[in-house]
């Protein structure tokens, strides 16, 4: 069923030339990928999809669009070369799936190696109920580290396309979707409960879904919020867009700083059972403060993009 | 564990983590301060590393503690080091010259941040090549990437920005293949360190989803190399980024992804399955062919330099490609020994480009008349370095060709041979048409007052010049070391891999199915 | 879900992932490339969370008297891949802006024309050679 939609919307998005209505499709699509993940018991994954990948990825690309044009040019002729790779690509993607262990199938390798040995440790060596988050902070740790630097290494591209953007020439109470007088109280009244979810996101990670990666997009998202209805300059005011990338460069210092601190406890890098005398316990600061690292580093590097596009004006 | 038990994740870590310290810092030169302190000190640390796996052989570094195949596992044999040593060293000698050109080329930005994307990039690469889990080498191929694609769009020419976003589409794509392979190989091992995977791949090596993870693997590296004739983004890349961004970038980035390709068809699938189940072979041979010559065809008739090497890098990577398609001792030696070789001469081309960029603007066919006279010293570099891409006998080149020539003599496959040497005739006719607009013509009136480069420039570009003259006399070193890197990639992973395959008597109707193909290529 | 049968849904993958494909190579307008790249990231996202999933298993989240879980590797080997993925879309947007700004225009049709006009007035005749195929 949920197939069903994404197929529709796929083929909607190559045919449509509206690129306002092809972004919001995607945003659609990436909503109903969360959908399926939940379905698919990947809870995280979904929270990320829809906070990421519908929410910001859709936010982005209006931003990009305001800034170019809403109408693609009709096409001209399509040369066959692209159709054909497509093709032979999709073969050998269903040649594959021939030999693929079937959906759900518990004797696949997926569930026979590594995966019952963290199913079965994870509470014991590092003692967090979300596997999830186990996997992610502590047993694959260097990976995140790893994703925490894209991050931030988007964050920095980013800069040094467009700038810090905005900057001194914006005059407080200018918005960019025109003054709105019912979403101001709204607004208002919404942004403490979501700058409060996004702690709870933030640090509940280690029993529920969540994690700093969701807690600083949705931080992130209560400041982008504000801006919208009252104005550039305002939320500019609370964060200045210089301070953003310092911000960022200090959450990558924070992961980094905790690997650091093990290796000069004598253990290997980001091993974070040199943070206490018990291991597990160690572990579980270990998680929290890579976590903020994330938190600071996503919420700086989502924000200071925003206001990176937001700050251009188009020219033509 | 003391300090030096670390050198794995410090070679990484080091630059990675004072990319946002430049950040910090926020002032171009104390920025370049601190990139450069840095990037010579992980040359240092890789400079160990290879002291250490020499003397006891490949070294296993388990992150967070946790043990492979649970945990991330940095993994650092003989060539992984090597690999290492040379991209250090390229960052290294690069940034040296680097303070005046970025000065110059970049000052519309902050140069402390370009510095910190440069170290981003950095340190990207040296992540691929130290990890020994494939999951791993994505994210790190990611960090490398998008720093790429900021630093290429640095460039002054507008089509810098097309170029960096054609490169972004196509990295992407490349990277989502390699994305969809690691997939496959995960589902049908539930595994993702290399060694594991290397161990539990035979087992399943008939189902059709590990071939077709071979297969999209293949492609996605094959992307990011630029193979021919994947290889569209790159002349625009080279050609439109600032000029350390291309000497970098022409000296490592492509480097990085030929040892990600002999790392996942050798070391892990094994020279079995990638040349013997697959038709590897009989893809890579005609590929490598037709990259040589279609792109020396392309380099003679450019006349802006950048470009006319970009298309000489494309020509190049046909010459590694073929090393590794023909599969025997020699082949993968020439390839080993090409990455480095080609590493030291298009560093020393490409910095010499940013020199004469540097003191006369451009770097057009034109802009070289006359310049034997004004900058000798970098001509000289640039001479050398031109001989060096033909091969001829006293520079590195021709040690890397000497031993394709031997393998594909080895296989019988003389045509093989004669077309090498064709390339490298073809290399003559693009070497000499600078070198001959730079000795031979005079300098057009109003631009006579350019000097010699910077002594900052001129150092490091002169270190690769003597390089590629040292290592091209003294071949027991570098071939030894190529050889040995060929066998331990092949071999040394346990009997399996062994190029058992090579000597079997199936292997002779193989050579010669390989010939009869490769004939028929030609004649086509 | 669970109920269809166990190839089924990687085929309707597959086709997800092409379809992403197709508008990356064959569209003209960066924007639209840009969601393509989206796409077709987010249908192998869901080939791995796909792989992941165990009839009759749980969200990897340890419960009393709960035995079986669905694989959490997989899912956290996405959560890295959507991150990146954004990623890319910001910087990709990003110098989509400046091409727009450069060029006036976002379609590669028109930016090839005016970089052949460039190339015209700088050298005299188009440099021909180097564009074979050019993407």
């Amino acid at each position: 069923m949920l197939l069903g939609f994404l197929v529709l919307i796929a083929i909607a998005a190559i045919r449509l030339r509206d690129l306002f209505a092809v972004v919001m499709l995607f945003g659609v699509y990436s909503l109903l990928t969360a959908a399926l993940f939940m379905d698919l018991d990947a809870v995280d994954v979904a929270f990320t999809e829809a906070a990421v990948g519908a929410g910001v990825s859709t936010v982005l690309m209006l931003s990009g669009l305001r800034l170019t044009r809403r109408w693609e040019e009709a096409p001209g002729h399509r040369p066959p070369l692209p159709l054909m790779v497509v093709a032979v690509t999709g073969a050998a993607l269903i040649y594959a799936m021939l030999d693929a262990p079937p959906l759900g199938d518990p004797t696949a390798p997926v569930h026979q190696h590594v995966t019952p040995y963290y199913i079965e440790q994870t509470p014991l060596e590092v003692g967090v109920p979300n596997i999830v988050t186990a996997v992610l902070a502590s047993y694959r740790g260097y990976d995140t580290f790893g994703e925490t630097v894209v991050i931030f290494t988007a964050g920095l591209a980013v800069l040094l396309l467009l700038g810090v953007g905005g900057g001194h020439s914006f005059r407080p109470g200018e918005n960019a979707i025109g003054d709105q007088t019912v979403l101001k109280p709204v607004v208002k009244t919404l942004i403490p409960p979501i700058l409060l979810y996004g702690l709870y996101v933030q640090f509940h990670g280690d029993f529920g879904a969540g994690g700093g990666f969701q807690a600083g997009v949705i931080f992130a998202s209560g400041f982008v919020l504000y801006d919208l209805a009252f104005g550039e300059g305002n939320a500019r005011a609370v964060v200045p867009p210089a301070w953003l990338h310092r911000l960022a460069a200090l959450g990558v210092l924070i992961y980094g700083g905790v690997g650091v601190y093990a290796l000069f406890a004598g253990k290997a890098f980001l091993d974070y059972s040199a943070l206490s005398a018990n291991p597990v316990a160690g572990q579980h600061a270990g998680i929290l403060l890579v976590e903020i690292g994330v938190g600071i580093t996503v919420f700086s590097v989502v924000l200071s993009i925003f206001y990176a596009f937001s700050g251009r004006r188009r020219k033509s | 564990m003391t300090l030096i038990d670390h050198l794995p994740v410090l070679v990484v870590i080091l630059p990675l983590l004072t990319a946002p310290l430049c950040v910090l810092l926020d002032r171009p030169v104390a920025a370049w301060g601190a990139a450069l302190g840095a990037a010579w000190l992980t040359f240092v640390g890789a400079a160990l590393l290879v002291g250490q796996v020499a003397d006891g052989g490949a070294i296993s570094y388990q992150l967070g503690g946790w043990a492979p195949p649970w945990g991330i596992e940095y993994r650092v044999d003989t060539l992984g080091a090597y690999v290492l040593l040379i991209v250090s060293a390229m960052a290294a000698l690069v940034l040296l010259s680097a303070r005046e050109s970025v000065e110059r080329e970049i000052f519309r930005v902050n140069g402390a941040r370009f510095y910190a994307a440069f170290l981003l990039a950095f340190a990207g690469l040296m992540g691929i090549v130290a990890t020994g889990d494939a999951f791993n080498v994505f994210v790190f191929l990611e960090i490398s990437s998008l720093s790429t694609y900021a630093l290429i769009s640095m460039g002054r020419d507008r089509r810098a920005l097309t170029a960096a976003f054609q490169y972004l589409v196509m990295g992407t794509i490349g990277a989502t293949f390699i994305l969809i392979g690691i997939g496959f190989l995960y589902m049908m091992t539930g595994t993702l360190n290399m060694l594991d995977l290397a161990e539990r791949l035979p087992e399943v090596s008939n189902t059709r989803t590990v071939r077709a993870g071979f297969a999209f693997l293949t492609v996605g590296i094959g992307l990011k190399l630029a193979m021919f004739p994947l290889h569209l983004w790159m002349p625009n890349a080279y050609t439109y980024a600032p000029s350390v961004v291309t000497a970098f970038l022409a000296a490592t980035a492509t480097k990085v992804a030929v040892y990600v390709l002999l790392r996942f068809i050798l070391g892990i699938f094994g020279i079995e399955f990638g040349l013997g189940r697959m038709p590897l072979e009989y893809l890579l041979i005609p590929l490598g062919l037709m990259g040589i010559l279609s792109a020396s065809m392309v380099a003679i008739y450019q006349v802006e330099i950048k470009r006319l090497l970009a298309y000489s890098s494309v020509a190049q990577i046909g010459y590694i490609v073929l090393g590794v398609g023909l599969a025997n001792t020699h082949g993968i030696t020439a390839a080993v020994l090409h990455l480095f070789n080609h590493a030291l001469m298009k560093g020393a081309l490409f910095i010499a480009l940013g020199a004469v960029a540097y003191r006369i603007g451009a770097t057009t066919l034109d802009a070289f008349s006359g310049l034997g006279r004004r900058m000798p010293l970098t001509m000289g570099a640039i001479v050398i370095g031109g001989l060096s891409l033909i091969g001829v006998p006293g520079t590195v080149g021709f040690v890397s060709k000497w031993y394709l020539v031997l393998a594909a003599l080895e296989r019988g496959l003389w045509p093989i041979a004669l077309l090498v040497l064709v390339g490298s005739v073809m290399a003559v006719v693009y070497v000499w048409k600078v070198v001959e607009r730079a000795y031979f013509s005079q300098a057009s009136s109003g631009s006579g007052e350019a000097s010699e480069a910077p002594l900052m420039m001129l150092i490091p570009l002169w270190t690769l010049v003597l390089a590629n003259i040292y290592f091209g006399l003294h071949t027991d070193l570098s071939a030894g070391l190529a050889r040995q890197a060929a066998t331990v990639l092949s071999g040394g992973q346990g009997e399996r891999h062994a190029f058992a395959y090579l000597d079997s008597p199936g292997s002779a109707a193989g050579a010669a199915g390989g010939a009869g193909l490769c004939q028929a290529a030609q004649s086509a | 879900m669970n109920a269809l049968p166990g190839i089924f849904n990687y085929l309707v993958v597959v086709f997800l992932m092409m379809a992403g494909f197709y508008v990356v190579i064959a569209q003209g307008n960066l924007i639209k490339k840009l969601v393509g790249l989206g796409l077709f990231q987010a249908s192998v996202f869901i080939l791995y969370i796909t792989m992941g999933n165990l009839a009759g298993g749980a969200a990897p989240i340890v419960t009393e008297g709960v035995t079986v879980y669905s694989s959490p590797l997989p899912h956290v080997l996405i959560l890295t891949a959507i991150v990146v993925g954004v990623a890319t879309t910001a910087v990709g947007l990003a110098l989509a802006v400046r091409i727009q700004e450069a060029y006036g225009s976002v379609e590669e049709e028109v930016i090839h024309a005016s970089d052949l006009r460039d190339d015209e007035s700088l050298f005299g005749e188009p440099a021909a050679c180097d564009r074979e195929g050019g993407q």
